[in-house]
């Protein structure tokens, strides 16, 4: 009977969209664990994204400390380590987000429990699904130790439903806080109006073939009229084009929106890795040989310079008809 | 200055993955290093240089783990620049994250090195794991994702860059520590050892490729084996792998004449815009 806690992040006062797919796989994993689903709060000013997190949790616990305000491993582990206790569980949940990527194999290490990484099925108690080789091959894992950690593949898992009645919310007790004399200095945050990567429902991608930063200018045009997202190729984030956390593939983000738009990608192994979840592909390459068109729902073969501008122009007239 | 770098093997992932019996097929395999552990490499030498092609002072010991023949992998890395080497012998494929974190933990603890640096993750397993459970296991701090690293003139901080889905993070980290890095760190001035190279230092935007002066010079540096055994760890995986299946293929749809016939299907047959 025991509990499954789920790592919860906060982005300003609220609960961060990318912690539902957790709470949705959460909710699967406990049904074989017996106990109820726990939110974890951690950072400074929570009443907000606690509220919130109640929604799709029994119970939610908050560790609510200035000293907790930067998410960092070496705080947030033994604090994972102390709910857990709290609230008896026996699996730790968390989403593969740049955070929960950081932070859960540390509380794996301290709770001296196996770790599934960046899971897409929940198949039993202990039982897990997960890409490998970058996506060439779906690898099925059992935990062998009593408690359980594990990542959740963002796009895997649908967002949680609010719960019919809101859980129990409850201040824990974090113990010592020793940061170990390391210190979040600054976060310089990204500038964008458009929406994270990860949650985008449109994401335009270029490749190498941009040639230049200053070429993403008019994908970035392309991405606002959809109300998409902006990545890029490892290849472009290589050459310095754009920053590399606009990077989509296996080192990279895995997106999986309702269209994909590949332009001047090849489709390296890699970068097909992050994005061939997306029910909708179009690929604009000008080498008709390109790999991307393998995958592509819909193909064109042409170069971005005559392309794209067009794209523009015809995506215009089509919302200007819908009005 | 005393840093310690992982070198695991990886089959070339340019390679089509042979899937066969619910295994992995890597009999023909080709061997390289991870790329992210060649960054690893090209980091620690960095933080040992006066600038490029300068003068070198510390020790950049290279451990990898997994068969003998690994010897040769490692040996390249010895050609890169690294001073010496350690191979501890094992069936790689046995073990988890957990284990290669407890065989580094206790290398750690013989070695005594300042810092340790690892890729952020293998291209092969993806757990992206190992760093951050070595972090915990020490007790030291950690730092994952580099973009960049500075490590103070006197040694004992180092200031770092990570690229998190906010934005850019700078983390101070006491040493000694456990950093991961990332592509941006081959940066042409992502690392600097303040005590060492000037601030214009600059480095090529690549990893480092072996000379062939940097091959003789390899011939002669050491490689100690290890055992599990030796070091008192248990391969004893707690993560299993019952299989591996191949994913569903995607079919590919079909070329459009126009960009006018492609909005016109994304916006009537696909409904997407």
């Amino acid at each position: 009977m025991g509990a499954v806690l789920v790592l919860c992040e906060v982005s300003g006062n609220a609960l961060r969209p990318a912690s539902l797919p957790a709470l949705s796989a959460a909710r699967a994993l406990a049904a074989h664990h017996g106990g109820p689903v726990v939110a974890v709060l951690i950072g400074q000013g929570l009443s907000a994204a606690a509220a919130d997190a109640a929604r799709y949790a029994a119970r939610v616990l908050t560790f609510d400390d200035a000293r907790l305000a930067a998410p960092m491993a070496e705080t947030y582990a033994p604090v994972l380590v102390a709910a857990m206790k709290a609230a008896g569980g026996t699996a730790l949940l968390g989403t593969a987000t740049s955070t929960g990527k950081d932070v859960l194999p540390r509380a794996a290490a301290l709770l001296g429990a196996g770790m599934a990484s960046d899971v897409v099925r929940v198949d039993g108690a202990n039982r897990f699904r997960r890409p490998a080789y970058a996506g060439n091959a779906l690898c099925d894992i059992e935990v062998a130790s009593p408690t359980i950690v594990a990542s959740v593949r963002q796009t895997a898992f649908a967002p949680a439903e609010p719960a019919t009645t809101p859980g129990a919310i409850e201040a824990g007790a974090a113990g010592a806080i020793d940061a170990l004399g390391t210190e979040v200095v600054s976060v310089q945050a990204t500038k964008s109006a458009r929406p994270e990567l990860g949650d985008a429902k449109i994401v335009v991608s270029g490749g190498r073939g941009m040639k230049l930063g200053e070429n993403f200018k008019i994908l970035e045009e392309l991405t606002d009229l959809l109300g998409g997202a902006l990545g890029a190729s490892r290849a472009a984030c290589d050459a310095g084009m754009v920053p590399n956390d606009l990077q989509v593939g296996q080192t990279g983000k895995i997106v999986a929106p309702q269209l994909y738009v590949a332009v001047a990608i090849s489709g390296a192994i890699q970068h097909l890795a992050g994005m061939k979840g997306s029910k909708v592909i179009v690929a604009i390459n000008k080498d008709a040989e390109a790999p991307i068109f393998q995958l592509a729902d819909y193909g064109l073969v042409a170069t971005w310079e005559t392309a794209v501008p067009e794209l523009i122009a015809e995506v215009k007239k089509v919302k200007a008809a819908a009005g | 200055m005393k840093i310690l770098v992982t070198c695991k093997r990886v089959p070339n992932p340019e390679q089509k993955l042979k899937l066969a019996g619910g295994k992995v097929d890597l009999a023909t395999a080709t061997w390289q290093i991870n790329t992210f552990d060649e960054y690893a490499v090209e980091t620690a030498l960095r933080l040992t240089e006066k600038g490029k092609g300068g003068e070198r002072s510390g020790e950049v010991v290279a451990v990898s783990i997994g068969p003998k023949e690994v010897t040769q992998q490692l040996r390249g890395v010895l050609a890169m620049g690294a001073d010496r080497g350690l191979l501890v012998i094992a069936d790689e494929a046995g073990l988890d994250a957990d284990a290669v974190a407890r065989i580094l933990a206790k290398i750690v603890e013989q070695e005594k090195p300042d810092l340790v640096v690892l890729g952020k993750q293998t291209v092969d397993g993806d757990a992206n794991q190992v760093g951050q459970i070595l972090a915990g296991l020490l007790g030291w701090p950690q730092a994952t994702f580099l973009a960049s690293i500075r490590l103070a003139a006197d040694g004992k901080t180092a200031t770092t860059t990570r690229e998190v889905d906010a934005g850019v993070e700078e983390k101070r980290v006491r040493l000694p520590a456990v950093v991961t890095v990332d592509l941006r760190i081959i940066g042409k001035k992502a690392v600097r050892n303040e005590a060492l190279a000037p601030a214009d230092a600059e480095w090529e935007e690549t990893q480092r490729y072996a000379s062939l002066k940097g091959i003789m010079a390899a011939k002669k540096k050491e490689i100690k084996e290890l055992t599990m055994p030796d070091l008192g760890v248990a391969a004893t995986p707690l993560v299993k792998v019952v299989a591996y299946e191949a994913p569903p293929a995607r079919k590919a749809g079909a070329k459009v004449g126009s960009v006018e016939e492609l909005v016109a299907k994304l916006h009537n047959e696909a409904k997407v815009i």
